[in-house]
């Protein structure tokens, strides 16, 4: 993948996209923080929240097992899949049981991890995302930039134009919101009413009842998880909670964290098949996809209790100015820069657990409480280093090993150091756009023997 | 199928195996609320308003009038149990519509099992007065009756309240249908029922 | 109490002035101030770059050189940090400067003068990992002369972040454009933080684009 520094040169000039960008997060920051203030036991909250998901970690096989039962003694198939292509495979299984060319798909991100949209359309299948931000990208050939408004970098008349040679049937259209709100709405009504089969995501698994959780504002995950008469939910196996009141903690921390609201417009919940509401066959795919390679990690295993709130990404300096794109995966900011080296093997993504300033804003907002700097490091410990780097890296600690050779080298470093005000070698681009400091004539040792003595 | 079944088992079971034990689980947060009977109320009301839903209040006797104004001879859906003096003059029974049929409705009503005031939330649990998913989901408008002493204030005691109802299909509902994908910019209504009407019917006692 | 200075690597060898102002304001009120001459580096640079054993090896150092002090006292709130998670024997008695002013001595008003416009930067390991809290502002407002100004946008990191700085230039510059702007949006005369390196960055930016703007450790104006 194209390294981070690199991606994320092209998006910083990108002043359209910086300037959508930094709108949109100030604003769902701000609404954040304020509808958090008001909670009196937040803290609370998410140490609950923190608490549940690590002891879910810990015992993971069990509430695994548990969960299969629960989901079948309610009438539901559990399948399992050990990466995407098989969980693919699964759902396009059902699709062809059912002889349809179209499924209807509420956003997903752990669908999007792994193509399952694509892996349908080479099946003969045509997945219609159904989320409204989805809709738009899905139209224009485009992908999601962030985890919660996926065309965050999408402004109204740029969709306007979009929806006018696409969904609107040859109709007028204005960039107000609520015409293309409409638009969108007119288009996949008619979809929804005949759909065969829905396809789903979920935030959460109840390991107690087998019942699952879907979060969502618009309602299109209620039509795909309601009306077609089948349905299929893939649902990554680090998603599950233990108990059904364990949802008491989440459905507090999740709707305040991520849209700043005080609950979303809807939540539904639901447990295998009810005769005579909702679909009546029902199919669970548990998903591996490396989630058992991070939880080998016992630092590295929070990054699996993420409830994909996106608050980090909101609050987060460097993804503020590149966007999402820049992080090469469908986890973008620094959840992303955690999640996916993880996910994929550290030497596949390694630039991404320096993709941070180490400032620990997304660590301040986490619900779940995820040391996400912490876990940066600890990353950036299993990263393979240049040749060069590793030379001087070494060679430096020698130096601070020994203050002799210390002071050695702050007399040369000194005595080196031209009047230029812009040095080569690893700090050449760093000089690029900011003056260094010239050295200080005395360092603060030698003042101090002057001053004295010893 | 099975293969991949033992395989994430061993795989899970194998990374779990070192390590400390789980910390123990504190739950300090608040289990019950504070507020008196009509703080919630005002509260539920307040909250739904914040939402852009319709809020009404009524008491037993004057609902039927109340019903029967919002729906103004429209056609609207009804779950088999709601109670004769709910149901409007031109109401239509769901006795197994088909989608279509319900799209073709103008609103329905129903009740709700408990309703949330400190997140203005009503929660539906497929019961006799609620109906199930489809109803309150395809017709443009939904019409919901809360009795006051179904109002609880805080989440915790709504799970509390859905003991019993865990394997229901379950709908949290906060305000209607909402999108803010353009710019941010709030718009109600994209594919649930785009009106919201809360009706708060005062308990006689 | 015996209290150790460590003036970290980057305030030994390239900005001195700031542990020079440490010792001044701390001896100003009384205290005694020790320099262990062994010290170099806590770690932090390379515990931030990926070298953990590195890291730990010149904790232990750290921690053998600082051992015996009531109290270890630093103007950098970022080396605190790593001190505190590298060097966890030590680490209740190592203090950032206004945080050991203000919360261990009880001191606001250190008798300094500096008749001058500032601002205040809270440097992101001072706020979210030190979490000196409001230390730094009392201790400015209690400065005779001093007009303190308020930074927009405040919190946000400058940019710097070590390894992060030189291997991500671009968001980096990005980040610093930003925080120039709020700077200059306040027409300070001086910016201040608890930070070497985070004032290093702001100052190379405000510098490279002549905006006459200075910068100064919390330290040297405490000193003044
Ligand atoms: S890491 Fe935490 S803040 Fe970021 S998306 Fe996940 S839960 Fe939300």
């Amino acid at each position: 993948m194209t390294s981070f520094p690199e991606a994320a040169r092209i998006a910083l000039g990108d002043s359209q996209l910086r300037h959508n960008l930094r709108n949109a997060t100030t604003t769902i920051r701000d609404k954040r923080a304020r509808v958090v203030a008001e909670v009196p036991d937040w803290d609370e909250l998410r140490e609950a929240g923190r608490a549940i998901k690590a002891d879910v970690m810990r015992r993971l096989d069990e509430y695994l097992l548990q969960f299969e039962e629960s989901v079948q003694a309610a009438g539901g198939q559990v399948h399992w899949a050990r990466d995407g292509a098989e969980a693919n495979a699964i759902v396009l299984d059902v699709a062809r049981a059912h002889d349809v060319t179209e499924v209807v798909k509420v956003k997903s991100l752990t669908t999007d991890e792994i193509g399952l949209n694509e892996a349908l359309a080479a099946g003969g299948v045509h997945a219609i995302e159904t989320d409204f931000a989805e809709l738009i990208l899905q139209l224009d050939g485009d992908w999601p930039s962030h985890i919660l408004v996926p065309a965050i970098h999408r402004n109204r008349s740029e969709i306007r134009d979009l929806f006018m040679r696409t969904i609107a049937d040859g109709r007028e259209l204005s960039d107000d919101p609520r015409e293309l709100a409409d638009t969108a709405r007119l288009y996949l009504r008619e979809k929804f009413l005949d759909a065969k089969v829905g396809v789903s995501g979920a935030n959460f698994g109840i390991a107690e009842t087998g019942t699952l959780v879907v979060v969502e504002s618009e309602g299109n995950g209620r039509m795909c998880t309601t009306l077609p008469p089948v349905l299929v939910t893939v649902l990554g196996i680090e998603k599950l909670l233990p108990t059904f009141a364990d949802l008491e903690v989440f459905l507090q921390l999740l709707p305040r964290s991520s849209t700043g609201e005080r609950m979303n417009p809807y939540t539904s919940l639901w447990t295998g098949v009810t005769i005579g509401d909702g679909p009546q066959e029902f199919h669970v795919v548990l998903l591996d996809n490396g989630r058992t390679r991070v939880l080998s990690d016992q630092v590295g295993r929070q990054a699996l209790h993420c409830i994909r709130c996106s608050a980090c990404l909101n609050v987060c300096p460097v993804y503020r100015r590149t966007g999402g794109h820049a992080y090469g995966s469908v986890y973008p900011g620094p959840i992303g820069a955690i999640l996916t080296p993880q996910l994929r093997g550290v030497a596949n993504a390694k630039s991404l657990p320096y993709a941070s300033s180490l400032c620990g804003a997304c660590y301040e907002v986490c619900p779940v409480k995820i040391d996400i700097p912490s876990v940066l490091l600890h990353l950036r410990a299993q990263t393979e280093k240049d040749v060069a780097e590793r030379i001087a890296m070494r060679s430096l600690a020698r130096i601070f090993g020994n203050v002799r050779l210390y002071e050695w080298a702050q007399r040369l470093a000194r005595a080196g150091e031209g009047p230029a005000r812009r040095v080569p070698g690893p700090l050449a681009s760093w000089t690029q756009t900011r003056d260094l400091k010239p050295f200080a004539k005395e360092t603060f040792r030698e003042w101090w023997s002057r001053e004295r003595g010893a | 199928m099975n293969e991949a079944r033992d395989e994430i088992l061993a795989r899970t079971r194998a990374a779990i195996r070192e390590g400390t034990p789980p910390d123990p689980l504190a739950r300090a947060y608040r289990t019950t609320g504070v507020v008196d009977d009509p703080g919630r109320v005002a509260l539920l009301g307040e909250r739904l308003l914040d939402y852009r839903a319709r809020v009404e209040h009524t008491t037993a006797t004057a609902l039927r009038d109340l019903l029967d104004e919002i729906a103004r001879g429209d056609r609207i859906g009804v779950p088999r149990g709601l109670p004769e003096t709910w149901r409007p003059a031109n109401s239509v029974e769901d006795d197994g519509l088909s989608t279509h049929e319900l799209d073709a409705l103008d609103g329905v009503i129903t009740g709700c099992t408990v309703a949330i005031a400190e997140t203005g939330t009503l929660v539906l649990a497929g019961g006799e007065m609620e109906g199930r998913r489809a109803l309150t989901l395809v017709p443009d408008v939904h019409i919901c009756v809360v009795r006051t002493d179904q109002i609880v204030e805080t989440v915790p005691e709504a799970f509390a309240a859905l003991l019993g109802r865990e394997h229901r299909p379950l709908t949290f509902v906060s305000g209607p249908s909402a999108t803010s994908d353009i710019e941010l910019e709030r718009v109600e209504g994209v594919h649930g029922p785009r009106t919201l009407i809360v009706v708060i019917v005062k308990e006689a006692s | 109490m015996r209290i150790g200075l460590f003036v970290t690597c980057l305030g030994d060898t390239l900005f001195p002035e700031a542990p020079k102002a440490t010792v001044t304001v701390l001896e100003r009120l009384g205290h005694d101030v020790v320099f262990p001459r062994d010290q170099t580096c806590c770690g932090q640079l390379h515990q931030n770059s990926g070298y953990l054993d590195e890291a730990r090896a010149l904790a232990r150092r750290f921690t053998a050189i600082f051992g015996d002090f009531d109290a270890v006292v630093s103007p950098s709130s970022s080396c605190v940090g790593a001190v505190r998670e590298l060097s966890p024997e030590i680490a209740p008695r190592v203090f950032e400067l206004s945080e050991f002013l203000v919360g261990q001595l009880g001191v606001e008003d250190v008798g300094a003068y500096f008749p001058h416009r500032v601002t205040y930067h809270p440097t992101c390991h001072s706020l979210r990992v030190v979490r000196v809290g409001a230390a730094p502002r009392r201790l400015l407002l209690a400065v005779r002369g001093l007009e303190l100004v308020e930074l927009p946008e405040a919190d946000e990191c400058c940019g710097f972040g070590g390894t992060f700085a030189v291997k991500n230039p671009d968001t980096s510059t990005a980040m610093l454009a930003d925080k120039c702007r709020s700077v200059l949006a306040t027409g300070a005369e001086v910016v201040t933080a608890v930070d070497g390196s985070c004032l290093m960055q702001i100052g190379g930016g405000l510098s490279r684009q002549r905006t006459g703007v200075g910068t100064m450790h919390l330290a040297e104006i405490l000193a003044s």
